[in-house]
């Protein structure tokens, strides 16, 4: 019996781009279906794909080996517009979807694409399964706050008193974090991103198409039907500088037009403060470290119009993968056990013959 | 050893028995399973032939002494061919009041009642309402009554062992053991030697536990209560290498079986639920198998996560119960539309809701037939015995591959722990079911279905110049696009349905038990096959003109099925569900079929089928003698 499946007979034992000979350079256009996009016309979507497409080929996979899984909304159209293989599957059940074929298949290169309402409500156990898991599968999170494909009903990072279809007199539902969420779960790598910020998403999806672990990524996006705007206040061309901090690991976090804000810690209580007022200078500012699991916590609970709202990479660290350690025990049963004999295992335990 | 009883003044006599049906029953914390479960190992290795049934409560730790708490293993051991343990024991073991009070009812008059006399204390008479001991008041007089002081003759033996009181009072299941080793006069080594190896670490426990069993034999040995001791001989079992085993045991060896015939690995997505939990515990013992487990969050995520390990190649498979199926339905559905492979275990118990979750039941057969949204075809198959558990698993994963299609394979808590012998398969009788991926990209689509089995082409991730996308949005025919085109709809509706009707050409025609025509036909599916069985084999017997068929496929049903039917003047269906089966007989072939249903949690007895068919066949004008 075969313990790897691989697509073909390429030989790829594990997938990875080293492994095997003359890859083809590819490019964004590589990745592109030959389906009809189908969003509506200015709906961010379009960018989190073309940006998607464009760092596809900065990871090296052959696109066979790339498998994007989606679950149900706007959002999970995006892999009929992928020339890799794709699976759209049932709403919310994309992250239990990619677990299984992650296990089966190690070799390959897995994305999930979810909204707020797909991971968030209907998928919010399996959302926070697979995280806690470490199953090596990037999560992208479009995050319009609302469902779009259904229409305009409230979602789960929809704010209080938010006025849809669903909710006329305003909904009675505190939002949910999505970061906070990711955290809680101990998702290895946490980022997010915005639907404009196209060099910033680029950067934040390469940085997460190169983690080896569970990997989530919120994509701030804008439905222009049913949520026009729901994150211009800060997304803004005009604004985004002074109401969004761009997170390096490493470096402290500084943000504003003139570069001269900052998030300070005041005890446990972060604080916006001015570089070169009160006596504060860039020594007072707070410095981002990935690993920290406090600053990690702080950054998820921050947001606008409290504070710039927190973008790029906010948690990266290493555990051992959810499908290595299965592999890991199979590997192990083996060598103790020996490969598995199934005369001696169906004539195991008491037995007796009859002449 | 002594036991303080008296030397026998007269010998036992010795009778030989063809069958002989027991039931042991006590708390659940006094070890009555794994009491039944050594008898049953003795009587199989003498080469008995054996049907087992154990019967335990839900609750883990019910209290003790009361009925809720009752733990009950019944047993039949033969010289002859049997297919169920039995409609009623011929000896009960009862190991306290409350095991006697849920028991008794079941015991025929005549019948061996053997009790712990100790346990009949006032405050465990009182827990189970008995206003006097029964033991004494003379209300057992129907009863062959064996009163025997077990817990104080088992803590005699134990003197001078050092072992606590509790220790002592866990070892009486022993006595009771040896007393009916002794009884039917059977060899204890295996045991012994069980005992020894289990408590290896511990060998002042298992020198407790060796003495107890001892005791309890010499104490039949020496005691002038019983006059007879019974010999059942070896049945005539086919030649071959036997192993008891259970219906869940044998689902999870047929698994990792069709695993090494498909040459493809299992990835196995479950989360715990009674009764098929145990499939799950022993698949995730098979890793140098090349089998993976997965305990996934939920049901759904269990189906979800087999369904991406079939996308990925591997042999997708998960199991539940009811409630689990329920929650697994709309992912089943997804797996009809992407047409992947795709196994899912139903260990049906009763229902509805949480229902009792470790009694038997069949009510899920219209749930895995149209359970789901939309015109949902899928294959279902239902073992009739703990031993074809095996061979049917390795036969859903056949049709699984072959045709491209999730298959349900309906199991019960009857079938699932209830044990008999099975014969030992040779490894080199059985065939390979390997399937290949589609790696040509000449000419490859999607949705572009082989000629014969309507299957389409199984195209892995990481197979270059086959990437396409599924999902459970409808797709155009051939091409694999999303269509919402009307007739491309109709055409693909029609399409997946025709695959799975197309199965019926690839399977074995209903088999009749007894003459082709006659008066009456008894139908049935699934673990009601034993019962149904000896049955029909009385009535046959008894001159009448009957014939039993029983269904292992009923969907596709198997293309004779209608004649088969219309041979008979009346069709009794029986069930253990208000009549599922009968619906789509009734449905399909217009044949006013008869029901005879229960739900009582337990599996049929061979009597009342007995009289049912007798009933039907009197209405025919037809008097058996
Ligand atoms: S409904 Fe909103 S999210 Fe959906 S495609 Fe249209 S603009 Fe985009």
């Amino acid at each position: 019996m075969t313990d790897t499946i691989t697509g073909a007979d390429n030989g790829a034992g594990n997938g990875a781009a080293a492994t095997l000979p003359e890859l083809p350079v590819l490019t964004r256009k590589d990745f592109v279906s030959d389906q009809e996009v189908r969003w509506c016309p200015g709906c961010g979507d379009y960018s989190i794909l073309a940006q998607t497409q464009k760092v596809m080929p900065d990871f090296g996979y052959p696109k066979e080996n790339i498998v994007f899984i989606s679950g149900i909304g706007c959002s999970g159209r995006l892999p009929y517009y992928m020339n890799t293989y794709g699976f759209h599957t049932i709403h919310g059940r994309a992250p239990a979807i990619a677990t299984g074929l992650k296990a089966a298949r190690p070799d390959l290169m897995v994305w999930v694409i979810t909204g707020d309402g797909d991971a968030l409500s209907i998928g919010g156990n399996h959302l926070i399964h697979s995280l806690r898991r470490n199953v090596d599968v990037r999560i992208i999170m479009f995050n319009n706050r609302i469902y779009g494909l259904t229409k305009g009903q409230a979602s789960p990072t929809s704010e209080l008193g938010k006025i849809t279809k669903s909710s006329p007199y305003g909904t009675v539902d505190f939002p949910i974090s999505p970061l906070a969420i990711a955290l809680a779960a101990e998702a290895t790598f946490i980022a997010r991103s915005v639907d404009t910020f196209t060099e910033h998403m680029q950067a934040t999806l390469n940085a997460a198409g190169n983690h080896h672990g569970s990997t989530f990524v919120e994509v701030l996006q804008n439905c222009n039907i049913f949520n026009d705007g729901a994150h211009r206040e800060f997304t803004d061309r005009e604004v985004r500088e002074d109401r969004t901090v761009v997170l390096e690991h490493g470096k402290p976090m500084i943000f504003g037009k003139d570069r001269n804000k900052g998030i300070r810690l005041a005890g446990h209580q972060p604080e916006v403060v001015t570089i070169g007022e009160n006596g504060i200078t860039e020594a007072d500012i707070l410095v981002h470290d990935e690993t920290d699991p406090l600053i990690a916590f702080m950054l998820a609970h921050i947001y606008w119009p409290e504070f710039p709202v927190p973008v790029g990479v906010l948690r990266r660290v290493s555990r051992p993968t959810h499908h290595q350690m299965l592999v890991d025990q199979l590997a192990q049963a083996t060598a103790t056990r020996g490969a598995g004999d199934l005369t001696k295992l169906l004539n195991s335990g008491e037995t007796w013959k009859v002449e | 050893m002594s036991t303080e009883a008296p030397l026998k003044a007269t010998p036992t006599t010795q009778k030989q028995l063809e069958r002989v049906t027991i039931r042991f029953a006590g708390d659940s914390g006094d070890g009555m399973q794994l009491t039944g479960t050594q008898f049953t190992k003795n009587a199989a290795a003498f080469g008995n032939d054996i049907s087992t049934f154990p019967d335990y409560p839900a609750e883990i730790r019910a209290p003790a002494g009361s009925l809720p708490g009752v733990s009950g293993f019944q047993l039949s051991f033969s010289s002859t061919d049997i297919h169920t343990p039995g409609d009623a024991p011929d000896v009960l073991v009862a190991m306290n009041p409350a095991a006697l009070k849920a028991n008794l009812g079941e015991l025929p008059a005549g019948g061996a009642l053997i009790v712990n006399e100790d346990a009949f204390t006032p405050g465990n008479l009182q827990k189970v309402g008995y206003a006097s001991n029964p033991l004494g008041d003379g209300s057992l007089k129907q009863w062959n009554l064996f009163s025997v002081p077990v817990s104080t003759l088992n803590s005699r033996a134990l003197e001078g062992l050092g072992l606590t009181n509790k220790q002592v009072d866990l070892t009486k299941n022993f006595f009771a053991l040896g007393l009916m080793f002794w009884l039917y006069e059977r060899d204890m080594a295996a045991t012994v030697s069980w005992i020894d190896d289990k408590f290896k670490k511990r060998p002042e426990i298992a020198e407790g536990n060796k003495r107890a069993l001892k005791a309890g034999y010499n104490f039949g040995e020496t005691t002038e209560i019983f006059h007879e001791r019974y010999v059942v001989p070896p049945a005539k079992l086919r030649p071959g290498h036997y192993r008891n085993i259970t219906g869940n045991e044998a689902t999870a060896l047929g698994m990792v079986a069709a695993s090494q015939l498909a040459e493809r690995p299992i990835f196995y997505g479950s989360y715990p639920i009674t009764p098929a939990s145990d499939i799950l515990h022993q698949l995730a013992g098979y890793k140098n198998f090349g089998v993976k487990t997965f305990q996934a969050e939920d049901e759904i995520a269990a189906v979800g996560a087999a369904i991406g390990a079939s996308y990925g190649g591997a042999m997708g498979l998960t199991a539940s119960s009811g409630p689990g199926i329920a929650l697994k339905t709309e992912a089943m559905g997804l797996a009809v539309m992407v047409e992947l492979p795709l196994v899912v275990i139903d260990v049906q118990r009763a229902g509805p809701s949480t229902g009792m979750p470790t009694k038997t039941e069949q009510g899920d057969l219209l749930q895995v037939l149209f359970g789901r949204n939309g015109e949902s075809p899928l294959v279902v198959l239902a073992p009739a015995t703990p031993a074809e558990c095996f061979t049917f698993a390795i036969e859903a994963w056949r049709i699984a591959l072959k045709y491209m299609t999730p298959v349900v394979y309906m199991s019960d808590a009857f079938l699932a722990n209830g044990a008999e012998p099975w014969r030992i398969p040779n490894l080199a009788d059985l065939s390979s079911i390997a399937v290949p991926n589609r790696t040509a990209r000449e000419g490859f689509y999607p949705y572009l279905r082989d000629e014969t089995t309507l299957a389409r082409p199984w195209a892995l991730p990481g197979t270059p110049g086959l990437e396409h996308r599924i999902g459970g949005l409808e797709k155009a025919d051939v091409m694999g696009n999303v269509s919402y085109d009307p007739d491309n709809h109709h055409r693909m509706t029609l399409l997946r349905q025709a695959k799975i009707d197309g199965i019926a050409a690839d399977i074995p025609p209903l088999e009749v038990h007894g003459p082709a025509e006659g008066d009456l036909l008894v139908l049935g599916w699934g673990s009601t096959y034993g019962a149904i069985r000896s049955a029909v084999k009385r009535l046959q017997d008894r001159g009448a003109s009957i014939a039993h068929a029983h269904l292992r496929y009923l969907n596709p049903l198997p293309e004779n099925v209608g004649d088969v039917l219309k041979a008979y003047k009346r069709v009794l269906i029986p069930e253990l569900n208000l009549g599922q089966l009968r619906m789509l007989i009734r449905a399909r072939y217009l044949i006013d079929a008869i029901g005879y249903n229960r739900v009582r949690g337990k599996p049929f007895r061979i009597a009342e089928l007995e009289a049912e068919a007798v009933r039907v066949l009197a209405t025919l004008g037809v008097t058996i003698a």
